[in-house]
């Protein structure tokens, strides 16, 4: 079994939990470790328990485990709260001006007031005892401090030292040796979405803040100028999708991103994307609802909502990444199938692939513009011009000799309103007409994912982040994997392929009802039991064991 | 020759009621393109018109430009976007008075908020008339129409002091019957740089007949030496009439407020141009990620 190493870091709000988490990834990737960090953060900005889970392992880890080896504590609640996570063997590094426990106390907060820094500079002070504890050389935690602090950073070098020092008697208390990797960059499944669409020719992003999408407006904002993509943040979602379909129709790429509440608002201008055929990439960020639910956590509770979203029969496609690395290629994927089918394209996207830090391999060179059907001149240019694939050439406004009409009613090839019985027929042919014509293309693209010994009975399939552990606990017990990365169109002809044979088809999702089995199911296959997770937070490696063992799977 | 009125129509078939306001307003949008084109002004395929749902809405059918016909409250944001896409189109938000002071009043005190170059047009007709006649954001109080037998029971909201409050850089209001004058609003709203909002009061001949009403009372402002650079002046003008019934003397129409100020699109674009399709390395930004 691959080394690996869980670490906890927790405190208030506003303590730096999730940059201190950020800052113990890096440690373990310059190690060459595979690491993943799982944020716990609630809905208010100072007080409160925040925690980061840091897993690092040898092999890639995409998920965390209930039990942890290092704790480090910046206050009290963190020791209450995460007390069960501790094993035999585990440390507690703990703030000792404090906090009262049992293990390696020291005045972390001391070390910032002395030097009258923020408190928030405690956070390398630990970080330093850790990589004493860890055994490692302090170069490394120079390293990590430089790559992330912004802000007095020799005083920071020199606060780590200290702390570094102060552990000295814990120096290799739970020893940890390089592995033979390079190091990887970290992401979090929104800077991946954003890098992704940027590599498809994302030019504009307009969103309004709302977890666990902000990460991405904050991203691409903070980036905007290297990233060539502006960034807009209008009055409300209605707004931004209304904006993004007038960008797209004057020929820009454009993304929107919003969570549940925000897709709501936007559901009325999907349609219109529908019948005007408008390219438009929705990035849909999941956490639970109904209604305002739980802010900051977790869920994947909208499975149908974007594909049945919306007044009217029209096409749209829906995709799901379960990981970084396919968020970036998905989400170029998006841009690039929403301006070749003009139409929207909905990327589904759950709070722990959003906002975890995963160690990530991108090739942007993978990732090309995919030209769409355009107008090449020559007679009298329609907009909706019907075609056997049922896609127009598109032309943009402020072309000469050219009358660009886009309508959100039901229209003849020049864009005119019409209610003729027959030319409503033949649009929604039209439309029926693109479904199939995008069917066609996915089967010529990788719409699922496969894992671990698909000759074995028993398959799971799952989507979403929902993945990393499954993956991990499947292989362990030598199961198959399925996970479909196209939710709508649903590659069946993959499920059928994958599903012949199988005895025992457990759907693992994060949801009460088990959408992706029932979405399964209406397609026609079988689907034998659910494991379900459903109280906020993300599943973890051990939880899974511990369900798949009761289920008797 | 230049272009003529004639040259702006299609084949679509016009739907509007005989008598309808919405004629003046289709006719003055037209000779207005056709001039400020044969002006050398404006090129005819920069024009994009963007309008709502309503009765209004079917002028983007009506008129041969460029035109995105959205959903009912929804021009304005579209519109919004179409300038940022491309700010060397001449983009207009044909708009109804339910339409972009109702369904979509925040759009409107956001874009004039944000100053955006753009001009607004609202067809205020004071009425739904294509849902058969109920009360809007700027009918008067005691209103009768189908949901409202015993007359509307909210005061109107008067668009032109909410728009000279919210930011927008030209304020004016028309009458449809005014032809040439509605015609010269829309040319100067093309013109300005910057968030241009004309209020075309416009009766509807079927649901809400206000021809004998407006005709005695509507003035106009530049005839009576209104200075268009004061605020304070602008929003006096605006309240002498505040889309009240019979009780109201003297409407006044013409320019209530004009003014310069940076514009939206050139503040977020700060000269780059979306079109342009250059696809940027991350590899920077991923090494910044280890």
């Amino acid at each position: 079994m691959a080394q690996e190493y869980s670490v906890l870091i927790g405190g208030q709000a506003g303590d730096g939990i999730r940059l201190a988490g950020s800052s113990v990834a890096r440690l373990f990737n310059r190690l060459g470790y595979w690491v993943f960090a799982y944020n716990d953060y609630q809905s208010l900005i100072r007080g409160g328990h925040n925690f980061t889970v840091v897993r690092a392992s040898g092999k890639r880890v995409q998920a965390h485990r209930n039990t942890v080896d290092i704790m480090v504590a910046f206050n009290q609640e963190t020791v209450e709260k995460h007390g069960w996570r501790l094993k035999e063997d585990s440390l507690v590094i703990f703030d000792s001006d404090n906090v009262k426990a049992e293990g390696l106390g020291l005045p972390l907060s001391e070390t910032a007031r002395k030097r009258n820094l923020p408190l928030i500079v405690r956070n390398t002070a630990a970080l330093g005892a850790l990589a004493s504890t860890l055994g490692l050389e302090f170069h490394l935690v120079e390293e990590v401090v430089r790559s992330t602090v912004r802000r007095s950073v020799e005083e920071n070098i020199a606060v780590a030292k200290e702390g570094y020092d102060m552990a000295k008697g814990y120096r290799g208390f739970t020893q940890v040796h390089a592995v033979n990797n390079p190091p990887r960059p970290i992401l979090s499944g929104n800077e991946a979405i954003g890098l992704g669409a940027v590599k498809a020719g994302l030019k504009l992003y307009v969103a309004y803040p709302m977890t666990p999408s902000t990460p991405l407006l904050h991203y691409l904002a903070g980036n905007a100028d290297e990233l060539g993509v502006t960034v807009v943040q209008p009055e409300n979602e209605i707004a931004v999708i209304g904006m993004a379909e007038g960008a797209a129709y004057a020929g820009v790429r454009t993304m929107v991103g919003t969570s549940g509440g925000g897709f709501c608002l936007m559901v009325e201008h999907l349609s219109l994307a529908g019948q005007a055929e408008i390219p438009v990439v929705i990035m849909l960020g999941e956490r639970p609802g109904p209604a305002i639910g739980l802010p900051t956590y977790h869920a994947q509770g909208e499975l149908f909502f974007p594909i049945f979203a919306g007044h009217g029969e029209f096409p749209r496609i829906v995709v799901s990444p379960g990981d970084p690395e396919e968020a970036f290629y998905l989400s170029a994927e998006a841009l690039n199938l929403a301006w070749r089918f003009q139409v929207p394209v909905i990327l589904v996207a759950d709070y722990s692939l959003l906002e975890s830090s995963f160690s990530s391999f991108l090739d942007e060179d993978k990732v090309l513009v995919e030209n769409p059907k355009l107008w090449t001149g020559g007679g009298e240019y329609k907009r909706y011009l019907l075609t056997g694939d049922g896609v127009s050439p598109l032309a943009f406004p402020g072309t000469v000799g050219v009358t660009v009409k886009a309508n959100s009613y039901e229209h003849d090839e020049y864009g005119i309103t019409t209610e003729d019985p027959v030319l409503t027929m033949r649009n929604a042919e039209k439309r029926l007409a693109k479904s199939r014509t995008i069917e066609d293309e996915l089967r010529k693209r990788e719409t699922v994912k496969t894992y671990g010994n698909m000759q074995a009975d028993t398959v799971l399939v799952t989507w979403g982040s929902t993945k990393g552990a499954v993956v991990e606990v499947a292989e362990e017990h030598d199961f198959g994997v399925l996970q479909p990365l196209y939710l709508n169109p649903l590659p069946v002809w993959e499920i059928e392929k994958h599903f012949s044979g199988k005895k025992n088809i457990v759907c693992v999702e994060a949801n009460s009802t088990g959408q992706l089995a029932r979405w399964i199911r209406f397609h026609g296959f079988r689907v034998d039991r659910t494991i379900l997770k459903y109280d906020g937070r993300a599943l973890t490696v051990d939880e899974l064991e511990e369900k798949i063992r009761e289920a008797g799977v | 020759m230049g272009l003529r009125l004639e040259d702006f129509s299609t084949y679509a078939r016009n739907t509007w009621c005989p008598g309808c306001g919405n004629f003046g307003i289709e006719r003055a949008a037209k000779l207005a393109f056709a001039e400020l084109v044969n002006e050398g002004k404006i090129r005819r395929e920069n024009i994009v018109m963007v309008t709502g749902i309503g009765c209004h809405g079917k002028i983007a059918d009506y008129i041969n430009v460029n035109s995105f016909y959205s959903l009912h409250g929804r021009a304005i944001a579209p519109a919004v976007g179409i300038k940022l896409a491309n700010p060397m189109l001449e983009v207009l938000a044909f708009v109804g008075d339910g339409d972009a002071l109702g369904e979509g009043l925040e759009h409107t005190v956001f874009a004039a908020k944000r100053n955006v170059d753009m001009t607004v047009i609202v067809h205020d007709n004071r009425v739904y008339a294509l849902t058969t006649g109920q009360f809007t954001p700027t009918s008067p109080k005691g209103f009768r129409g189908g949901s409202t037998p015993r007359g509307a029971p909210e005061e109107p909201l008067n668009p032109i002091e909410l728009m000279l409050v919210s930011g927008a850089t030209l304020v004016a209001r028309a009458y449809s019957v005014n032809l040439n004058h509605t015609k010269e609003l829309v040319k100067q709203a093309v013109l300005h740089k910057g968030f241009a909002f004309i209020d075309v009061l416009q009766p509807c001949y079927t649901f809400f007949d206000t021809y004998k009403y407006y005709g005695p009372r509507v003035y106009d402002l530049q005839k009576e030496g209104h200075n268009y650079a004061d605020l304070d002046a602008a929003l006096a003008k605006a309240r002498e009439w505040n889309y009240g019934g019979e009780e109201a003397k003297r409407i006044p129409i013409g320019v209530f407020f004009k003014t310069d100020k940076p514009t939206y699109e050139d503040i977020v674009l700060a000269g780059r141009s979306l079109r342009e399709g250059v696809v940027p390395s991350i590899s920077r930004v991923l090494q910044r990620s280890m």
